[in-house]
């Protein structure tokens, strides 16, 4: 099958210092990536290079296009960018806040996008907008409720429904569930787990968390200082590490 | 009229820069141009957009007519047609049907318009998005991109909250089909009066230096979702003076008791209506 | 029976003469001459010659005097008058080295070539009312004559190089702000335009803002210096330049700390501030801002409202705020009558839906 998102080279700096340094995987239909490595150590930086939200230092991102067509990011006009992000991508930000808008309710928090996309039946909204507060676990009945009312678990889901609900062909997610209590993780993992898995999503995710990338993904990315140190089968990372710094952190894992 | 000034207050070069501006503006409906705005001897907020693209249109054979609020006599009004009085010395007319341009502010003529007639609309804030979205780079962006989710937000928070579009003036229009306008606070109640109208609308903002046009006959259509759609505003009264029912009314307070009554905010629609009825 | 109200042109004109009668006062005192206002309000002149963007004394008196000492009312004046003036060129760039100073402090060398020089300040003045009138004091002499032009504070810093270096060479053409419209993102020619015709009062608290911990620059006064600045143009028929006068000019260079990022080493950086006539509030203030909007090209985090472009160039010109603000007594009846309807609609729909709760609960409860 041929890749959705083919990486190669990419490099992202921030002056003189190092974000992300010569990166290359491929992404393929239904896929979901774990990038994976401790703070600074390139993961968020190489994910929004990826997503075209920071500007490639060097290398490449290429996208396979609904239509067929191979788009270069790097070649992107302000307007395609703007389009694919609206129509085929979806982004989760760490912090919910950032990723809704916090001065109007939940429901029009989902049903942005779909406006965007030209619905303009408001009962049709509505309905969509409920049942997709149902299938993120939020009782649908708060459709009119601001998000700042939701607790901050409630708030992850709310912004995983408004950016699953023009059903895009690939989500970025930058370290959901990293502000949120355990049980709450729990919870919004297993969320996820089960909408990648309907939707037959791609997805690319940043994870501090070993934990996290063994439930989720099929395979995983070892970032460290910039670079990746190791890539393969998250079931093979974890059980036989080869890079000592996968080793130290599978261990610092298995100790705790 | 006063010598010491070019005809209609501004240079000729800058009359230039103001029709070039003007004519872009046409070929591009709803499209906000920039503009080199002057600095008038009016307050920026008072019509200064207003009266650029006045001052740019006129010529001697003009008949000026100028209204605030649908009045000839409200005083800002009253302000700019002596303004166009002494410094071109053009004629002025509190008749609709008599003018060639027409320079308002908050309303259009209850009397339909013709093909000869150019309404120029002051604007306070030319960016329908801009109280959803403060940063004016970002606002040209969207507009470039035709990318108007974000209003259609705010119309379903409407619906959502109050169970029905609660915008009762500056009732965003779409312009022939592509560009996101703001119709200037005019009531809803005129929104209709803009769709397919056969004389030219102008609208100027002088502060936020930006025009804009809604050419003849062009297509303006007033958002609004397909199972609520766009309705005006409705009186259970009549204008007390003309009896006039298809008109926008004005509430006054009459006494001390704050007893109410309803007339026209159209005093030249009025007045006709009571001239024709006494003869 | 009611009459619509009439008669807006007879209360224009009697509005006009009461504002005559009122500006004058009492007709035994006589009235301010220009002369007056020119010479013992020198500092109020200064400014609605800035804010004016006009350089012309007499003018700004005249507008003073008619504003009723109202300086938001007199910029406004000069504005609309200095709108209806031919442009007939543009000056050659203005040499501020070649200052002949009457004032020069810095706040960074204990001395500097050239000399600290007070000249006319209220810095030390004990701000005691004096209740007698100002004494008509014997011209002052200098002890020593000053030096014609003094070299600037900053230079001796670009010989360590220290600090940043600007090279005018490759500084594009700048924009005319009073011919163009103010389009983002602007360059710092436009924005320095804009901050010079821009409200001193919006400028210090904007200034002051940077001092308080929004968005912090470091900032050292590297030089202030007030003085005369010669005007050259060069017309194109004659292909060469000429002087045709000159100008007071206050100008301020602050040094800024910054240690390095978006490629560029650690360094002082400059923020630059200067206006027509003696404005030394006004240019300190111009010179944190300018310093503090560079934040974008410096790397600097960008968070508070004076490293904001738009939110600081939109809102600086007084022109532009007092009209827009005042706007808010022109009438908006149709507006507010629409707001009206609308409210009744609202209030209406609560009231039922009140009604039918209390009715639901008493069928409950039955």
């Amino acid at each position: 099958m041929s890749a959705l998102l083919q990486v190669r080279g990419l490099s992202h700096n921030y002056g003189q210092r190092i974000g992300c340094q010569d990166v290359s995987f491929d992404l393929h239909p239904g896929e979901l990536l774990c990038i994976v490595g401790e703070s600074g150590s390139g993961k968020s930086t190489l994910l929004k290079t990826a997503a075209a939200q920071l500007t490639a230092s060097s290398g490449s991102v290429r996208y396979h296009q609904r239509d067929g067509a191979w788009l270069d990011l790097d070649e992107l006009s302000e307007a395609d960018r703007r389009r694919l992000a609206r129509e085929e991508w979806g982004f989760v930000t760490q912090n919910p806040r950032d990723g809704l808008r916090l001065n109007v309710s939940a429901g029009a928090n989902v049903a942005e996008r779909l406006m965007a996309l030209g619905m303009r039946n408001y009962g049709q909204l509505r309905e969509i907008a409920r049942g997709w507060l149902e299938r993120v676990e939020i009782d649908p009945s708060r459709i009119d409720d601001p998000p700042t009312a939701f607790s901050g678990g409630m708030q992850q889901r709310l912004q995983i429904a408004r950016t699953l609900v023009t059903q895009p062909r690939l989500v970025f997610m930058d370290e959901p569930t990293a502000g949120l209590d355990v049980s709450v993780q729990a919870r919004i993992l297993d969320l996820l787990r089960r909408l990648v898995n309907e939707l037959g999503l791609a997805a690319v995710m940043v994870t501090h968390d070993l934990a996290v990338a063994r439930l989720l993904a099929a395979r995983t990315m070892v970032m460290q200082g910039g670079r990746v140190v190791e890539t393969g089968l998250t079931d093979q990372i974890l059980d036989d590490p080869q890079h000592p710094y996968t080793q130290l952190l599978v261990s610092s894992v298995l100790t705790t | 009229m006063t010598s010491n000034y070019n005809f209609a207050f501004l240079d000729e070069n800058t009359k230039r820069m103001l029709r070039r501006a003007l004519l872009k503006a046409v070929a591009i409906p709803g499209y906000q141009v920039p503009f080199g705005s002057r600095e008038m001897p009016l307050p920026y907020g008072w019509g200064t957009g207003g009266i650029q693209l006045t001052a740019a249109l006129l010529g001697p054979d003009d008949v000026l007519k100028v209204i605030d609020q649908g009045a000839d006599d409200t005083t800002n009004a009253v302000n700019i047609r002596r303004f166009f009085a002494r410094v071109a010395g053009v004629a002025t007319t509190e008749r609709t049907i008599e003018a060639s341009v027409i320079q308002t502010r908050h309303r259009i003529p209850e009397t339909p318009l013709r093909e000869d007639q150019i309404l120029v609309f002051q604007v306070p804030e030319p960016e329908p998005l801009r109280t959803l979205e403060p940063r004016e780079a970002e606002t040209r962006t969207l507009h470039a991109l035709a990318d108007y989710g974000l209003m259609h937000v705010k119309l379903y928070e409407d619906i959502a909250q109050y169970g029905h579009i609660a915008t009762s003036y500056d009732y965003p229009v779409l312009v022939d089909g592509r560009f996101l306008t703001s119709p200037s606070p005019i009531p809803k109640f005129d929104n209709p009066k803009l769709d397919h109208s056969p004389a030219l609308m102008l609208f100027g903002a002088g502060r936020e230096k930006r025009l804009y046009a809604i050419p003849p006959y062009t297509r303006v259509e007033s958002l609004a979702f397909e199972d609520h759609p766009f309705e005006i505003q409705r009186w259970e009264h009549q204008c007390e003076l003309c009896g006039a029912d298809e008109s926008y009314l004005d509430e006054v307070v009459v006494d001390d008791l704050g007893s109410r009554m309803f007339v026209c905010s159209d005093t030249d629609y009025c007045g006709q209506r009571r001239a024709e009825q006494a003869a | 029976m009611y009459v619509a109200v009439k008669g807006g042109e007879q209360a224009i004109t009697r509005s006009l003469q009461l504002l005559a009668e009122a500006r004058r006062g009492d007709l035994a005192t006589p009235e301010l001459t220009l002369d007056q206002i020119r010479q013992q309000l020198r500092l109020g002149v200064a400014r609605v010659m800035q804010e004016g963007s006009l350089y012309d004394e007499e003018l700004a008196a005249m507008a003073i005097r008619q504003a009723a000492g109202d300086m938001l009312e007199a910029i406004f004046l000069l504005r609309a008058y200095r709108t209806t003036l031919r442009r007939f060129g543009y000056t050659q760039p203005l040499d501020t080295n070649a200052m002949r100073v009457h004032r020069r402090v810095s706040g960074t060398f204990k001395d500097v070539p050239g000399g600290q020089v007070l000249g006319p300040t209220y810095d030390y003045t004990q701000r005691l009312l004096e209740f007698e009138s100002a004494a008509t004091s014997e011209p002052v002499e200098a002890a020593e004559p000053l030096p014609d032009a003094m070299p600037r504070v900053l230079d001796l810093l670009d010989a360590e190089a220290l600090i940043e270096r600007i090279d005018a060479g490759t500084d594009p053409e700048p924009a005319d702000l009073t011919r163009e419209p103010l389009m983002f993102p602007a360059d710092r020619a436009t924005r320095l335009q804009n901050l010079a015709r821009g409200d001193e009062g919006f400028l210090l608290g904007m200034a002051y803002s940077t001092q308080r911990g929004y968005a912090e620059t470091h900032p050292f006064a590297g030089e202030i210096r007030m003085g005369e600045v010669d005007v050259l143009i060069c017309p194109e028929e004659l292909g060469f330049t000429i002087e045709i006068g000159s100008i007071t000019l206050t100008e301020c260079q602050m040094i800024n700390q910054f240690h390095g990022g978006n490629g560029l080493p650690p360094q002082f950086t400059r923020g630059y501030g200067l206006c027509m006539g003696e404005g030394e509030r006004k240019a300190m203030s111009m010179a944190l801002v300018d310093r503090t909007l560079r934040c974008d090209e410096l790397g600097e985090p960008s968070y508070a409202p004076a490293q904001n472009h738009e939110f600081v160039l939109s809102h600086s010109d007084s022109v532009e705020a007092s009209g827009f603000v005042q706007h808010l007594k022109l009438p908006h009846y149709v507006d507010f009558q629409a707001e009206l309807s609308l409210l009744r609609t609202l209030s209406a729909q609560h009231a039922q839906r009140a009604r039918d709760e209390e009715v639901t609960t008493q069928e409950t409860s039955s």
